[in-house]
């Protein structure tokens, strides 16, 4: 079980928390001027690296607040939490 | 010849008799150039390397591993095999894979140890039953077998199970496929490799791929690994939860997260469990195996990550299922856990076809579920790569489908990790 620093509360075990993927999904502004394959690649697919990884967390059981996070996913060492 | 050896009661008899056995596959130095080079040793990839060579005449062919052959998620599997999922796409490539099972260990002329034993899935409340009912339902109308028991059914089939109805998640119901049931993970990544090998396929072990090299046209010229580099003009990528890594290596992004899933196994004991029981409510699952050992599944973590292991939490989460659904097994001991690396895709379902690379064909997706699939994944992406289109029934499962919005929503079916 990991031990994630949330920003607001401090170090806090994992299943305080919900995994929001990965970080920096942006969604098209105008979905209508995207084509389809655009579109798709917002949704879908995602960078899944191993190795360093900008994800998303969310302290669900805690303050509530969504945060960025980079984790090693090899190690699943985290290097840095922020708000 | 390496892996020419026929096994028969009578060589199995004669060999008890003293010699060593031969080995069953060449360990042969990787070439220059291939007709086409498989990335990934485990069942699918060896799978598919087999029926290249043995259906379509393509013999000129590596198998390059980054570790050991089945040390991936085949050899870290806990082999339940079934095909009553519920979409027709689902329906026709499992039941595909199904029917290959049943004559694999001849075909193969190699004890995979396919045994039909049933797989029943337990419904814990309203909607597990409605959906289940459901699914029986669909699944006999595209002529799988499935079919639904009342709680003393599902315990006359599987003794050990408790039906009482204090417990937290009663048991309402359950829906069995008789002939679902667990092969030997081991001897089917090794049936598959002495069958390709003896057909000229080069299985290449410690070889990690490295890079994708292409031409000016973007198409793939060859591969570049640990042990030097090799051209061809086909790869097939079959990497399970490395596939993200090695397309990223040809400039593919891919809809695909990678996430640990656990299993682990107690103390041998006798015979106790005569079938494979799953709950998806409940997150559980259990076998046994002929070594006596319970088989029991855990679920993923619920970040992605490389690092082949998982949380205890997740782990203890299984067993206090597994204790309350078989209070006997209370005081087993637990041997040994492990995970692999899964790829799972937004709709459960796996992708096997073409890519926007010319040449470059991928075989992935398969998530949680995918040793049942390997005779029938193995045989469609051979057809697929031999032929340069997609098999008519890997078609739907495309790459393209997540830009089309053509999903096959399985979630439900494949909802325990499995
Ligand atoms: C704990 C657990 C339980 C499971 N239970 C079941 C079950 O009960 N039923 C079921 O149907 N499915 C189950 N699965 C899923 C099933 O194991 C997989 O879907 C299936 O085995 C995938 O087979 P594969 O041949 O595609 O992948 P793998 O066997 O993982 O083979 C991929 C190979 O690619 C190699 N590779 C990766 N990167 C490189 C590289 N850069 N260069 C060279 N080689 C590389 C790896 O070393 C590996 O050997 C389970 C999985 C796990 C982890
Ligand atoms: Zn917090």
């Amino acid at each position: 079980m990991l031990l994630i620093p949330c920003p607001w509360c401090g170090p806090r075990p994992e299943n305080e928390f919900r995994h929001g993927g990965e970080a920096h999904v942006v969604r098209p502004v105008d979905p209508r001027c995207v084509s389809d394959a655009e579109w798709a690649d917002f949704l879908y697919n995602r960078t899944n690296p191993k190795g360093i990884h900008a994800e998303r967390w969310r302290h669900i059981h805690g303050c509530g607040r969504f945060f960025n996070c980079i984790r090693d996913t090899v190690t699943d060492r985290i290097v840095t939490t922020s708000k | 010849m390496v892996g020419s050896t026929h096994f028969s009661a009578w060589s199995l008899l004669r060999r008890a008799f003293g010699g060593a056995w031969p080995e069953q596959w060449r360990a042969p130095e990787p070439r220059d150039a291939y007709d086409v080079v498989i990335i990934g040793a485990g069942g699918h990839g060896l799978a598919t390397a087999y029926y290249l060579a043995s259906q379509h005449g393509i013999r000129n062919i590596a198998v390059l591993d980054k570790g050991w052959l089945g040390g991936g998620n085949t050899g870290r599997n806990t082999t339940i095999i079934r095909s009553n999922y519920l979409c027709d796409e689902s329906a026709a490539i499992y039941e595909h894979a199904l029917k290959l099972w049943e004559g694999l260990s001849q075909a193969l002329n190699y004890n995979v140890m396919y045994s039909p034993r049933g797989v029943m899935m337990l419904a814990h409340n309203h909607h597990d039953v409605r959906v289940f009912r459901r699914h029986v339902h669909a699944n006999r109308l595209l002529g799988v077998d499935n079919e639904w028991l009342t709680p003393e059914q599902a315990k006359a089939f599987c003794p050990p199970l408790d039906i009482g109805r204090s417990v937290r998640y009663p048991v309402l119901g359950a829906a069995l496929q008789r002939r679902g049931g667990v092969a030997r993970h081991d001897a089917v990544a090794w049936g598959y490799a002495r069958a390709a090998s003896a057909l000229g396929v080069d299985i290449v072990q410690n070889c990690e791929v490295t890079g994708i090299d292409r031409g000016p046209d973007g198409a793939v010229t060859g591969v570049r690994t640990t042990r030097g580099s090799i051209r061809c003009r086909k790869v097939g990528v079959v990497a399970a939860g490395h596939t993200s890594v090695l397309m990223a290596m040809a400039g593919v992004r891919m809809p695909l997260e990678s996430f640990p899933l656990q299993a682990l196994v107690s103390e041998p004991v006798k015979p106790v469990m005569p079938c494979v029981v799953m709950s998806n409510t409940i997150h559980a699952y259990i076998s046994q195996s002929d070594k006596g050992e319970l088989v029991i599944g855990a679920g993923t973590d619920v970040y992605t990550s490389y690092s082949q292991a998982g949380g205890p939490h997740i782990a203890s989460h299984t067993l206090e299922a597994i204790c309350e659904l078989f209070p006997t097994f209370r005081r087993l001991r637990m041997l040994r856990n492990w995970g692999g690396i899964v790829d799972c895709t937004p709709d459960r379902s796996p992708i096997i076809g073409v890519t926007p690379v010319p040449g470059l064909f991928v075989n992935c997706g398969w998530g949680t579920g995918g040793f049942k699939a390997t005779p029938g994944s193995g045989h469609v992406f051979a057809a697929t790569i031999a032929r340069g289109e997609p098999h008519p029934i890997a078609a739907p499962f495309s790459l393209d489908r997540f830009r089309t919005g053509r999903l096959i929503d399985e979630a439900a079916a494949a909802a325990v990790s499995h």
